[in-house]
């Protein structure tokens, strides 16, 4: 019966089209391409440098900047830094996502909880992280707290705005039926609202991710001893430049790496709900 | 059943039992006692006054289908019965007492199916399962209900893989699930190709043979409510302002058994009646 045929066509419509586009490229091919401008770059990079078109002192050339790696990670610096930032990305990125998930859920949810809240966030959200820094500092010391605190604000903001804006929009009609069978409250957040807002949830998290990754970079280069915005700080001191050089290029990296993580995440929850 | 369609429309065989061996719920009797609804004065809109002065006893078990013009306030009523609204006056009762919030004795089926895209079938069925049901029995509910509506083999499968008549199958199946005393059916069918249509309608009968309950559904088909009803309420659209007469224009008896022949003699007069309620005449006595 015609009914059943559908079956056997389980793609959209836009499925097809795309989804061959994407094959003859390959896998590999992908890569190779979003690879050319960073090795292109990179060669630039290293052929003005060889042929002394800019001194040294200003722009180091690549193989300084590695040798300024393996130097660091050959008095155990580097991994030190490392660690430390990453720990406090996702530490500051975990808090301020959930607090972020639980007040867009308040904002986007509750006619008073916006009225509330949402004038004196957005009047939060516009001071800008450096701002915060000396207050932080003042009431939370030079600890790990005042560093994880600010890079929990600069989580909050993208996953906050995303939530409340997307559950003000999930239909009302699959809300309506939820409640027809018996679901209220946390349940019917649980299993109709969060589950409908949940390719937006992504979304927000990424750009969270991506703050959070700004925010540190504020938190440690003001007051810290340890991390790669300390790295930056200390080498401008310092006048290493290789190891100015060094730390942007693994922040970049760093960034994209966990980026890409819950970009992988996002595609294979887009796969289901869309 | 004289329809060639009906082979293949019907995948299972009408089970003897209750299907789903749920609690064995009993179908309910349902009495609105003056149900009226009026919607406030919005925005740069009037009060509306959608529905008036509507009394109906519903036997357990019996089948009613509800038909009027759009805007009527068929799916009004239905929702009143539901909990999911609460009228302005009157009151409805389900077994002698009161609807209040989403009732557990009752299960709607919308217009659309309004499925869970993130869901597969049957978890999506599984939602219609009452609280506290246990997981291995709710399981094997779902999964005996699937088979019911013929969906056994997309049980797996999500809603936007499958055909509109196979998604609005899944949303009878877990209105079902909830092993309700009063099934609401609020223009089930509506949506579907005039087949497919066809073939729900004997699907609904053999489940209602299945599991008996009260049914009340909202139709605006002559046909489908001839074919499938005990007795039918026609409703009138309220004028502006209040409306002196109440909402239900006429209440029809459907002679015959069912399975009725789709093409009966002996309705035809009556058809031609509801139809000229409905302001379409019929011209068939010319």
């Amino acid at each position: 019966m015609s009914d059943r045929a559908a079956v056997t066509a389980p793609s959209g419509p836009a499925g097809p089209a795309t989804a061959a586009g994407r094959a003859r490229l390959g896998r590999a091919g992908r890569v190779a391409l979003g690879l050319l401008v960073p090795v292109a770059l990179l060669g630039a990079w290293w052929g003005t440098t060889a042929a002394g078109l800019v001194p040294p002192y200003q722009l180091p050339g690549p193989v300084a900047v590695w040798d300024a790696a393996v130097d660091l990670v050959e008095r155990g610096q580097l991994w030190h830094h490392v660690a430390i930032s990453t720990q406090r990305v996702l530490v500051g990125f975990a808090v301020g996502a959930a607090a972020g998930l639980a007040v867009g859920a308040l904002v986007g949810l509750s006619r008073l909880g916006d009225l509330l809240l949402a004038p004196t966030l957005g009047a939060i959200r516009a001071v800008p992280s450096l701002a915060w820094v000396p207050l932080l500092i003042l009431w939370l010391k030079i600890g790990e707290e005042s560093k994880i605190t600010l890079i929990a604000i600069g989580a909050f903001f993208p996953v906050y705005t995303t939530v409340a804006a997307a559950l003000r929009h999930v239909d009302p009609h699959l809300v309506e039926a939820g409640r027809a069978f018996g679901l209220r409250g946390l349940r019917l957040l649980s299993v109709v609202q969060l589950p409908a807002v949940l390719p937006s949830l992504v979304a927000g998290l990424r750009l969270a991710l991506a703050q959070a990754w700004l925010f540190l970079v504020a938190a440690e280069l003001i007051a810290s001893s340890m991390g790669l915005g300390f790295l930056l700080t200390d080498s401008q001191q310092n006048g290493r430049v290789d190891r100015i050089l060094l730390a942007i290029v693994l922040l970049a990296l760093l960034g994209k790496v966990t980026d890409a993580l819950i970009g992988l995440a996002e595609r294979r929850l887009l796969r289901r709900w869309a | 059943m004289v329809l060639p369609t009906e082979q293949t429309a019907l995948p299972s065989p009408v089970p003897t039992t209750s299907p789903g061996g749920g609690r064995g719920t009993s179908a309910l009797p349902v009495r609105l006692d003056g149900v009226a609804r009026a919607f406030p004065a919005g925005r740069g809109s009037t009060p509306r006054t959608v529905l008036a002065g509507v009394d109906l006893e519903v036997a357990p078990g019996e089948i009613v289908a509800v038909l009027g013009p759009s805007g009527c306030g068929k799916s009004t009523l239905l929702r009143q019965v539901s909990g999911l609204d609460a009228p302005t006056a009157g009151r409805v009762t389900v077994d002698g007492t009161p609807v209040a919030g989403a009732d557990p004795r009752t299960a709607v089926a919308f217009q659309e199916p309004r499925l869970l895209p993130w869901r597969t079938l049957t978890q999506n069925v599984a939602l219609g399962l009452p609280a506290g049901t246990p997981r291995p029995a709710g399981r094997e509910r779902v999964a005996r209900l699937l088979d019911l509506v013929g969906l056994s083999g997309a049980a797996e499968l999500r809603p936007r893989q499958v055909s509109g008549g196979m998604a609005q199958r899944a949303s009878l199946a877990r209105a079902l699930a909830r092993d309700p005393g009063v099934l609401l059916l609020d223009e089930p069918f509506g949506a579907l190709d005039a087949l497919t249509r066809l073939r729900m309608q004997d699907l609904l009968l053999d489940v209602h043979a299945a599991q008996p309950a009260t049914v009340l559904l909202v139709t605006h088909d002559v046909e489908e409510a001839l074919y499938l009803a005990d007795r039918v309420v026609l409703l009138r659209t309220l004028g502006q302002g209040a409306a002196p007469a109440g909402s239900v224009a006429r209440v029809v008896e459907v002679p015959g058994a069912r399975p009725r022949d789709r093409a009966a003699r002996d309705l035809a007069e009556l058809r031609a009646e509801l139809l000229d309620g409905l302001g379409v005449p019929t011209h068939h006595d010319r």
